[in-house]
């Protein structure tokens, strides 16, 4: 039974997927190259490329891509159904709780505990993604000067623009999106 | 009245699906698109709360983005609207990733496509960075130098040390509980 098969391998991708896309990516490719045979793994690369060119988690990008390439368009359906599963459940429960104990002073004092770590991390995405634009590659090159200048100039306008102006930030990524096409055309 | 009830499940899916349609690289990028909507346009989340719900979304399992939704949609409308923010935010990678399926290689390889996701990915990048001054600012604001260590340990272990965010998400939690106790035998004592 195929849509079955595509509910539980999925089901276990959002199950054991905890911090981000990247590290659902080795649970995605073990379980629809390595223990289904799903896709090669020239098609695993393609779709991890397109899931990171396109919106949307990587995990519902993989599920609706194979879930497609597998069974269709109900497939695609099933295999992220499977994907959002143990979320739907493990995360509104804890939202019952937060929101029922939030008020109490030892859950208060935890929780202003967890922002600055919460910031600490956020800032850290964000350097892992300039370090992507500026060098094409998740880590730092050993040869820091061959950097991208026009993806550099890019993002300090962008943020100039965030910081002056306040703008809604789908304007700042829709006109970086439209920079990057002109300047890499024109130079 | 049940209008208005309806209005709130219309607007929480239309906002996800917008949101999620848009957030390109990573999980992290529908943070500051959500607290721009929620947080400062409807002001159904306060900044502090939003921060919290970033901790529950990101200890958890699944998607970031996904989880941030649940929880943005079980605070406005319960179960119900965290099922309609689930939707939202699903069908867009869903139906996106379904017509592309169709010619894959075609928009791999297409030079447009790259160049706009190069040039996308630097404001992606300004984004994340502008949300991470204004949250750091609520936090040096307080002028108490626990959460200013929190705060840079958090990020050399994140960031030069690739430690597991449960285990940071954890031992920052158990900091919180101690100042909390430490706080509360210091107040008992002046009474």
């Amino acid at each position: 039974m195929i849509y079955l098969e595509l509910f539980w391998s999925f089901f276990q991708i959002g199950l054991f997927s905890i911090g981000g896309g990247y590290a659902a990516m080795p649970l995605i490719q073990n379980q629809v190259v390595d223990v289904h045979p799903w896709l090669t793994m020239t098609q695993f690369a393609d779709i991890m490329t397109i899931a990171e060119m396109t919106p949307g988690p990587i995990a519902i990008n993989g599920a609706t891509f194979v879930g497609i390439q597998v069974a269709g368009f109900p497939g695609a359906v099933i295999a992220t159904l499977g994907c959002i599963f143990p979320s739907c459940v493990i995360v509104m429960t804890l939202a019952y709780i937060y929101y029922r104990y939030r008020g109490l002073n030892m859950v208060q004092g935890i929780l202003a505990g967890l922002r600055p770590a919460v910031i600490a991390m956020i800032a850290s995405a964000g350097i892992s993604l300039l370090i992507m634009a500026l060098y094409g590659q998740r880590s730092l090159p050993s040869d820091l000067k061959q950097f991208d200048a026009i993806a550099l100039f890019i993002s300090i306008t962008a943020f100039i623009i965030l910081r002056k102006f306040k703008p809604h930030p789908l304007w700042v990524m829709a006109g970086s999106g439209l920079a990057g096409i002109i300047l890499y055309t024109l130079i | 009245m049940a209008n208005l009830k309806n209005n709130r499940y219309l607007k929480l899916f239309t906002s996800t699906f917008k949101l999620s349609a848009c957030t390109f690289g990573g999980g992290f990028v529908i943070i500051p698109l959500m607290r721009k909507k929620f947080v400062q346009e409807l002001e159904w989340i306060e900044e502090q709360e939003m921060l919290d719900l970033t901790a529950i979304a990101q200890s958890s399992p699944g998607a970031i983005a996904v989880n941030a939704s649940i929880l943005v949609g079980y605070h406005v409308a319960g179960v119900l609207g965290a099922l309609v923010t689930v939707v939202g935010t699903v069908l867009p990678p869903l139906i996106i990733i379904s017509i592309i399926s169709l010619f894959y290689k075609a928009f791999r390889d297409n030079p447009i496509v790259s160049m706009a996701m190069a040039g996308m990915l630097c404001g992606v990048a300004a984004v994340i960075f502008d949300v991470v001054i204004d949250m750091a600012k609520v936090v040096f604001k307080k002028k108490r130098l626990l959460p200013l260590l929190v705060l840079i340990g958090a990020f050399i272990a994140v960031r030069f040390y690739a430690v597991n965010i449960l285990i940071i998400i954890l031992v920052c939690g158990v900091i919180g509980a101690i100042d909390t106790v430490v706080h509360e035998k210091k107040g008992a004592e002046v009474k």
